[in-house]
Protein backbone atom coordinates (compact mmCIF):
# COMPACT_ATOMS: atom_id res chain seq x y z
CA UNK A 1 0.00 0.00 0.00
CA UNK A 2 2.63 2.28 -1.11
CA UNK A 3 1.44 5.84 -1.99
CA UNK A 4 3.62 8.39 -4.03
CA UNK A 5 4.48 12.07 -1.95
CA UNK A 6 2.57 13.44 -5.47
CA UNK A 7 3.29 12.85 -8.66
CA UNK A 8 5.96 15.34 -8.60
CA UNK A 9 9.70 14.44 -9.18
CA UNK A 10 11.75 16.29 -6.91
CA UNK A 11 14.70 18.25 -7.14
CA UNK A 12 16.96 16.65 -4.53
CA UNK A 13 15.72 14.41 -1.15
CA UNK A 14 18.17 14.27 1.61
CA UNK A 15 18.63 10.99 3.61
CA UNK A 16 19.43 11.77 7.47
CA UNK A 17 19.56 14.40 9.89
CA UNK A 18 23.26 15.42 11.59
CA UNK A 19 25.47 18.14 11.08
CA UNK A 20 25.53 16.81 7.31
CA UNK A 21 21.90 16.45 6.12
CA UNK A 22 21.22 19.42 8.01
CA UNK A 23 23.74 21.44 6.30
CA UNK A 24 23.36 19.92 2.95
CA UNK A 25 19.21 21.09 3.72
CA UNK A 26 20.58 24.81 4.37
CA UNK A 27 22.62 24.98 1.02
CA UNK A 28 20.11 22.98 -1.24
CA UNK A 29 17.03 25.18 0.07
CA UNK A 30 18.87 28.16 -0.49
CA UNK A 31 19.57 27.27 -3.94
CA UNK A 32 15.36 27.05 -4.17
CA UNK A 33 15.88 23.20 -5.20
CA UNK A 34 12.91 22.74 -2.71
CA UNK A 35 14.73 19.88 -0.76
CA UNK A 36 12.83 16.77 1.21
CA UNK A 37 14.59 15.83 4.06
CA UNK A 38 14.05 12.37 6.01
CA UNK A 39 15.74 12.42 9.33
CA UNK A 40 14.97 9.49 10.74
CA UNK A 41 12.00 8.56 13.63
CA UNK A 42 14.43 8.07 16.38
CA UNK A 43 17.85 9.09 15.16
CA UNK A 44 16.81 12.42 13.62
CA UNK A 45 20.04 15.26 14.63
CA UNK A 46 22.37 12.31 14.48
CA UNK A 47 25.31 11.42 16.73
CA UNK A 48 24.98 14.66 18.45
CA UNK A 49 21.78 14.21 20.17
CA UNK A 50 23.35 11.46 22.62
CA UNK A 51 26.13 14.19 23.47
CA UNK A 52 26.71 16.88 26.22
CA UNK A 53 28.25 19.48 25.52
CA UNK A 54 30.54 20.50 22.10
CA UNK A 55 33.58 22.88 22.79
CA UNK A 56 35.24 22.92 19.10
CA UNK A 57 32.57 23.83 16.71
CA UNK A 58 33.51 27.13 15.66
CA UNK A 59 31.42 30.06 16.81
CA UNK A 60 30.62 29.05 19.57
CA UNK A 61 32.82 30.59 21.91
CA UNK A 62 31.42 28.59 25.16
CA UNK A 63 30.57 25.64 24.07
CA UNK A 64 27.06 24.25 22.68
CA UNK A 65 25.59 21.15 23.66
CA UNK A 66 25.02 19.14 21.02
CA UNK A 67 20.93 18.68 20.62
CA UNK A 68 20.80 22.54 20.93
CA UNK A 69 23.34 22.57 18.07
CA UNK A 70 21.18 20.33 15.74
CA UNK A 71 18.03 21.99 16.83
CA UNK A 72 19.39 25.41 15.62
CA UNK A 73 20.40 23.67 12.50
CA UNK A 74 17.01 21.88 12.35
CA UNK A 75 15.82 25.33 12.14
CA UNK A 76 17.68 26.84 9.61
CA UNK A 77 17.13 24.69 6.87
CA UNK A 78 13.37 24.96 8.05
CA UNK A 79 13.43 28.62 7.34
CA UNK A 80 14.67 28.35 3.60
CA UNK A 81 11.68 25.55 2.98
CA UNK A 82 13.52 22.62 3.48
CA UNK A 83 10.55 20.31 4.04
CA UNK A 84 12.18 17.84 6.91
CA UNK A 85 9.92 14.07 7.25
CA UNK A 86 10.48 12.03 10.95
CA UNK A 87 10.78 9.42 9.34
CA UNK A 88 12.76 6.51 8.15
CA UNK A 89 14.03 5.59 4.95
CA UNK A 90 13.59 1.84 4.66
CA UNK A 91 14.09 1.02 1.11
CA UNK A 92 16.17 2.84 -1.93
CA UNK A 93 16.44 2.46 -5.68
CA UNK A 94 19.53 4.97 -6.83
CA UNK A 95 19.38 3.62 -10.49
CA UNK A 96 18.46 5.25 -13.18
CA UNK A 97 17.55 9.15 -13.82
CA UNK A 98 14.86 9.39 -11.50
CA UNK A 99 15.81 7.98 -7.78
CA UNK A 100 13.01 6.80 -5.27
CA UNK A 101 13.71 6.00 -1.79
CA UNK A 102 10.56 4.61 0.25
CA UNK A 103 9.89 5.12 3.86
CA UNK A 104 8.59 3.82 6.71
CA UNK A 105 5.49 4.68 6.16
CA UNK A 106 5.15 3.01 2.69
CA UNK A 107 5.24 6.97 0.90
CA UNK A 108 7.39 6.95 -2.40
CA UNK A 109 9.57 10.16 -3.11
CA UNK A 110 10.89 10.23 -6.79
CA UNK A 111 13.78 12.75 -7.34
CA UNK A 112 16.36 13.64 -9.90
CA UNK A 113 19.23 13.27 -7.39
CA UNK A 114 19.58 12.17 -3.79
CA UNK A 115 22.23 12.83 -0.89
CA UNK A 116 23.02 10.03 0.96
CA UNK A 117 24.12 11.58 4.87
CA UNK A 118 22.97 8.49 7.24
CA UNK A 119 25.81 9.14 9.35
CA UNK A 120 26.90 6.17 11.64
CA UNK A 121 26.38 3.58 14.09
CA UNK A 122 27.77 2.81 17.23
CA UNK A 123 30.72 0.03 17.15
CA UNK A 124 30.10 -3.32 19.12
CA UNK A 125 32.99 -5.08 20.60
CA UNK A 126 31.87 -7.92 18.73
CA UNK A 127 31.18 -10.14 22.07
CA UNK A 128 28.18 -12.75 22.47
CA UNK A 129 27.49 -11.36 25.96
CA UNK A 130 27.78 -7.88 25.43
CA UNK A 131 24.52 -8.21 22.99
CA UNK A 132 22.68 -10.51 25.42
CA UNK A 133 23.45 -8.04 28.49
CA UNK A 134 22.73 -4.94 26.30
CA UNK A 135 20.75 -2.68 27.96
CA UNK A 136 21.57 -4.64 31.34
CA UNK A 137 24.79 -2.80 32.29
CA UNK A 138 26.06 -2.35 28.57
CA UNK A 139 25.69 0.96 27.41
CA UNK A 140 26.47 2.77 24.15
CA UNK A 141 24.86 6.22 25.97
CA UNK A 142 26.64 7.80 29.01
CA UNK A 143 23.91 10.66 28.59
CA UNK A 144 21.16 8.22 28.64
CA UNK A 145 22.22 5.76 31.15
CA UNK A 146 25.20 7.63 33.16
CA UNK A 147 22.56 8.26 36.26
CA UNK A 148 21.55 4.86 36.81
CA UNK A 149 25.09 3.92 37.75
CA UNK A 150 25.35 6.43 40.77
CA UNK A 151 28.57 5.56 43.47
CA UNK A 152 29.18 2.30 41.36
CA UNK A 153 32.47 1.48 39.67
CA UNK A 154 32.05 1.00 35.70
CA UNK A 155 34.73 0.84 33.17
CA UNK A 156 34.31 2.80 29.40
CA UNK A 157 36.34 1.41 26.68
CA UNK A 158 38.16 3.28 24.27
CA UNK A 159 40.81 5.52 23.77
CA UNK A 160 39.15 8.65 21.49
CA UNK A 161 37.29 12.14 22.36
CA UNK A 162 34.61 10.14 22.58
CA UNK A 163 35.64 7.75 25.05
CA UNK A 164 37.54 10.80 27.29
CA UNK A 165 34.49 12.65 26.87
CA UNK A 166 31.90 9.68 28.36
CA UNK A 167 34.45 8.75 30.99
CA UNK A 168 34.45 12.30 31.96
CA UNK A 169 30.95 12.79 32.11
CA UNK A 170 29.82 9.50 34.24
CA UNK A 171 32.10 10.51 36.79
CA UNK A 172 29.71 12.68 37.88
CA UNK A 173 27.84 9.55 39.01
CA UNK A 174 30.25 6.27 39.48
CA UNK A 175 32.45 6.11 42.29
CA UNK A 176 34.91 5.12 40.17
CA UNK A 177 35.31 4.98 36.28
CA UNK A 178 38.23 2.56 34.77
CA UNK A 179 39.33 3.31 31.24
CA UNK A 180 40.37 0.61 29.06
CA UNK A 181 42.22 1.22 25.80
CA UNK A 182 43.81 -1.19 23.91
CA UNK A 183 47.36 0.69 23.72
CA UNK A 184 49.42 2.58 25.78
CA UNK A 185 48.59 6.26 24.47
CA UNK A 186 44.84 7.45 23.84
CA UNK A 187 43.75 8.92 20.39
CA UNK A 188 41.90 11.85 21.80
CA UNK A 189 43.27 15.22 21.75
CA UNK A 190 45.42 16.70 24.61
CA UNK A 191 43.08 18.57 25.87
CA UNK A 192 41.04 15.29 26.15
CA UNK A 193 43.60 13.55 27.27
CA UNK A 194 44.79 15.89 30.03
CA UNK A 195 41.17 15.80 31.50
CA UNK A 196 41.18 11.83 31.88
CA UNK A 197 44.91 12.27 33.89
CA UNK A 198 43.37 15.21 35.97
CA UNK A 199 40.32 13.51 36.65
CA UNK A 200 40.60 11.53 40.54
CA UNK A 201 37.71 9.29 39.88
CA UNK A 202 39.70 8.31 36.21
CA UNK A 203 41.53 5.24 36.07
CA UNK A 204 43.02 4.21 32.97
CA UNK A 205 44.44 0.91 32.33
CA UNK A 206 46.77 0.54 29.46
CA UNK A 207 47.34 -2.35 26.61
CA UNK A 208 43.98 -4.16 27.67
CA UNK A 209 40.86 -5.37 25.72
CA UNK A 210 37.78 -6.75 26.72
CA UNK A 211 37.35 -10.47 25.98
CA UNK A 212 34.09 -10.94 28.13
CA UNK A 213 31.38 -9.25 29.81
CA UNK A 214 30.15 -11.54 32.88
CA UNK A 215 27.26 -11.99 34.95
CA UNK A 216 24.01 -14.12 34.60
CA UNK A 217 20.83 -10.88 34.04
CA UNK A 218 23.12 -7.75 34.86
CA UNK A 219 26.46 -7.21 34.16
CA UNK A 220 28.96 -7.93 37.24
CA UNK A 221 32.36 -7.88 36.01
CA UNK A 222 34.72 -8.33 33.04
CA UNK A 223 36.89 -10.51 31.47
CA UNK A 224 40.32 -8.64 30.29
CA UNK A 225 43.25 -9.16 28.06
CA UNK A 226 46.83 -7.39 28.20
CA UNK A 227 47.93 -7.07 24.43
CA UNK A 228 51.31 -7.50 25.35
CA UNK A 229 51.54 -10.04 28.08
CA UNK A 230 48.51 -11.80 27.29
CA UNK A 231 48.12 -12.21 31.10
CA UNK A 232 43.97 -12.04 31.56
CA UNK A 233 42.45 -10.67 34.48
CA UNK A 234 38.56 -10.02 35.74
CA UNK A 235 37.40 -6.84 37.00
CA UNK A 236 34.47 -6.11 38.96
CA UNK A 237 32.45 -3.58 37.40
CA UNK A 238 28.14 -3.08 37.10
CA UNK A 239 28.71 -1.35 33.82
CA UNK A 240 30.15 -1.07 30.39
CA UNK A 241 30.41 1.98 28.24
CA UNK A 242 31.61 1.10 24.93
CA UNK A 243 33.47 3.88 22.88
CA UNK A 244 35.18 2.10 20.39
CA UNK A 245 33.82 3.93 17.19
CA UNK A 246 31.68 3.80 14.85
CA UNK A 247 30.55 1.70 11.55
CA UNK A 248 28.87 3.42 8.61
CA UNK A 249 25.24 2.76 8.26
CA UNK A 250 25.58 2.31 4.40
CA UNK A 251 22.98 -1.33 4.20
CA UNK A 252 20.63 0.80 2.52
CA UNK A 253 22.85 1.14 -0.27
CA UNK A 254 25.00 -2.01 -0.43
CA UNK A 255 25.27 -3.47 -3.99
CA UNK A 256 23.80 -0.06 -5.53
CA UNK A 257 26.82 2.23 -5.25
CA UNK A 258 30.61 1.58 -4.64
CA UNK A 259 31.85 1.18 -0.71
CA UNK A 260 34.93 0.59 0.34
CA UNK A 261 36.37 -2.57 2.36
CA UNK A 262 35.18 -0.90 5.34
CA UNK A 263 31.48 -0.04 4.03
CA UNK A 264 31.70 3.43 3.69
CA UNK A 265 31.02 5.09 0.39
CA UNK A 266 32.99 5.73 -2.11
CA UNK A 267 33.65 9.42 -3.32
CA UNK A 268 35.16 10.68 -5.92
CA UNK A 269 38.33 12.96 -5.22
CA UNK A 270 37.25 16.17 -3.12
CA UNK A 271 34.33 15.91 -4.25
CA UNK A 272 30.87 13.81 -2.89
CA UNK A 273 29.86 12.16 -6.44
CA UNK A 274 29.32 8.41 -5.47
CA UNK A 275 29.94 6.03 -8.86
CA UNK A 276 26.03 6.90 -9.55
CA UNK A 277 25.55 9.99 -11.10
CA UNK A 278 23.20 12.10 -9.18
CA UNK A 279 23.97 10.24 -6.06
CA UNK A 280 26.20 12.22 -3.21
CA UNK A 281 27.24 11.20 -0.15
CA UNK A 282 28.19 13.05 3.05
CA UNK A 283 29.60 13.22 6.57
CA UNK A 284 29.93 9.74 8.76
CA UNK A 285 29.06 7.68 5.63
CA UNK A 286 32.08 8.35 3.96
CA UNK A 287 34.47 9.52 6.20
CA UNK A 288 36.85 7.32 8.41
CA UNK A 289 39.16 9.82 9.38
CA UNK A 290 37.77 13.52 10.76
CA UNK A 291 34.61 12.41 11.65
CA UNK A 292 33.88 15.67 13.33
CA UNK A 293 30.87 18.14 13.55
CA UNK A 294 32.13 20.50 11.35
CA UNK A 295 33.91 18.34 8.76
CA UNK A 296 30.37 16.43 8.85
CA UNK A 297 28.88 19.76 8.02
CA UNK A 298 31.45 21.01 5.46
CA UNK A 299 30.84 17.71 3.57
CA UNK A 300 27.45 18.49 3.46
CA UNK A 301 27.58 21.52 2.14
CA UNK A 302 29.69 20.30 -0.65
CA UNK A 303 27.23 17.75 -1.35
CA UNK A 304 24.26 20.23 -2.19
CA UNK A 305 26.99 22.26 -3.81
CA UNK A 306 27.51 18.64 -5.96
CA UNK A 307 24.07 17.85 -6.91
CA UNK A 308 23.06 21.68 -7.53
CA UNK A 309 25.67 21.65 -9.79
CA UNK A 310 25.08 18.29 -11.57
CA UNK A 311 21.20 19.50 -11.60
CA UNK A 312 21.83 22.42 -13.70
CA UNK A 313 23.23 20.81 -16.39
CA UNK B 1 -8.45 8.43 20.86
CA UNK B 2 -6.73 7.79 24.26
CA UNK B 3 -3.37 9.59 25.12
CA UNK B 4 -0.46 8.14 27.25
CA UNK B 5 -1.05 8.39 31.07
CA UNK B 6 1.86 9.12 33.56
CA UNK B 7 2.03 6.72 36.15
CA UNK B 8 4.30 7.30 39.74
CA UNK B 9 4.84 5.18 42.89
CA UNK B 10 1.57 5.88 44.24
CA UNK B 11 -0.43 4.46 41.19
CA UNK B 12 1.58 1.70 39.89
CA UNK B 13 -0.20 -0.62 41.25
CA UNK B 14 -3.14 0.06 40.39
CA UNK B 15 -2.61 1.74 37.00
CA UNK B 16 -0.03 -1.20 35.53
CA UNK B 17 0.37 -3.97 37.96
CA UNK B 18 -3.71 -4.75 38.37
CA UNK B 19 -4.56 -3.29 34.91
CA UNK B 20 -7.48 -5.62 32.97
CA UNK B 21 -5.42 -4.71 30.02
CA UNK B 22 -1.86 -4.86 29.41
CA UNK B 23 0.19 -1.83 29.83
CA UNK B 24 3.46 -0.93 27.76
CA UNK B 25 5.28 1.75 30.52
CA UNK B 26 8.07 3.68 28.88
CA UNK B 27 10.80 4.16 31.81
CA UNK B 28 12.36 7.60 30.47
CA UNK B 29 13.88 10.72 31.35
CA UNK B 30 14.26 14.65 30.13
CA UNK B 31 18.11 14.35 29.63
CA UNK B 32 17.45 11.61 27.13
CA UNK B 33 17.45 12.14 23.56
CA UNK B 34 16.79 8.63 22.43
CA UNK B 35 13.45 9.01 25.11
CA UNK B 36 12.85 12.39 23.81
CA UNK B 37 12.49 11.07 19.85
CA UNK B 38 10.21 7.60 20.39
CA UNK B 39 7.66 9.66 23.13
CA UNK B 40 5.57 11.05 19.34
CA UNK B 41 5.87 7.48 18.61
CA UNK B 42 3.97 6.33 21.79
CA UNK B 43 1.61 9.04 21.28
CA UNK B 44 0.58 7.54 18.08
CA UNK B 45 0.87 4.29 19.96
CA UNK B 46 -1.94 5.24 22.21
CA UNK B 47 -3.84 7.19 19.85
CA UNK B 48 -4.45 4.33 17.53
CA UNK B 49 -4.30 1.28 19.95
CA UNK B 50 -5.21 2.07 23.06
CA UNK B 51 -8.39 0.35 23.17
CA UNK B 52 -6.01 -3.04 23.42
CA UNK B 53 -3.64 -1.50 25.00
CA UNK B 54 -2.57 1.08 27.88
CA UNK B 55 1.01 2.99 27.06
CA UNK B 56 2.14 4.60 30.48
CA UNK B 57 5.12 6.84 31.04
CA UNK B 58 7.17 6.43 34.51
CA UNK B 59 9.65 9.16 34.58
CA UNK B 60 12.91 7.38 36.15
CA UNK B 61 13.83 10.79 37.60
CA UNK B 62 11.36 11.21 40.11
CA UNK B 63 10.39 7.65 40.37
CA UNK B 64 13.78 6.22 40.89
CA UNK B 65 13.01 3.77 43.19
CA UNK B 66 10.66 1.31 40.70
CA UNK B 67 13.44 2.01 38.15
CA UNK B 68 15.60 0.09 40.60
CA UNK B 69 13.31 -2.34 41.06
CA UNK B 70 12.62 -3.40 37.82
CA UNK B 71 17.25 -3.05 37.29
CA UNK B 72 16.16 0.08 34.50
CA UNK B 73 19.95 0.60 33.20
CA UNK B 74 19.73 1.63 30.04
CA UNK B 75 16.66 3.97 28.64
CA UNK B 76 14.24 4.33 27.10
CA UNK B 77 13.49 1.03 28.50
CA UNK B 78 9.85 -0.29 27.82
CA UNK B 79 8.23 -3.31 30.05
CA UNK B 80 4.94 -4.66 28.95
CA UNK B 81 3.27 -5.83 31.80
CA UNK B 82 0.24 -8.24 31.41
CA UNK B 83 -1.35 -9.42 34.56
CA UNK B 84 1.24 -7.53 36.57
CA UNK B 85 4.30 -9.78 35.19
CA UNK B 86 6.90 -8.29 33.15
CA UNK B 87 6.39 -10.17 29.55
CA UNK B 88 8.80 -8.45 26.79
CA UNK B 89 11.52 -5.97 27.66
CA UNK B 90 12.23 -3.36 24.56
CA UNK B 91 15.50 -1.32 25.16
CA UNK B 92 16.56 1.11 23.35
CA UNK B 93 14.68 3.79 20.66
CA UNK B 94 12.63 1.91 17.99
CA UNK B 95 11.27 3.24 14.61
CA UNK B 96 7.02 2.75 14.78
CA UNK B 97 6.57 -0.52 12.42
CA UNK B 98 9.50 -1.90 14.98
CA UNK B 99 7.94 -1.40 18.25
CA UNK B 100 4.46 -2.56 16.34
CA UNK B 101 6.47 -5.63 15.87
CA UNK B 102 7.66 -6.55 19.29
CA UNK B 103 3.68 -5.60 20.36
CA UNK B 104 2.25 -8.43 17.81
CA UNK B 105 -0.29 -10.09 19.69
CA UNK B 106 -0.92 -7.51 22.14
CA UNK B 107 -2.48 -5.30 19.80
Amino acid sequence: MSTDIGDVVREVVVVGSGPAGYTAAIYAARADLKPVVYEGSVTAGGALMNTTEVENFPGFVDGVMGPDLMDSMRKQAKRFGAELITDDIVAMDLTGDIKSVTDGSGNVVRAKSVILAMGSAYREIGLENEKRLSGRGVSWCATCDGFFFRDQVIAVVGGGDSAIEEANFLTKFASKVILIHRRDSLRASKIMQERAFNNPKIELLWNTEVIDVLGADKVEGLKLRNTITGEESASAVTGLFVAIGHIPRSELVVGQISLDNEGYVSVEGRSTRTNIAGVFACGDLVDHTYQQAITAAGSGCQAAIDAEKFLSH
Amino acid sequence: MSATIKVTAADFDQLVLKSSKPVLVDFWAEWCGPCRAIAPILDDLAAEHGDKITIAKLNTDEESAIAIKYGVTSIPMLNLYVNGEVVKTIIGAKPKPALLKELEGFI
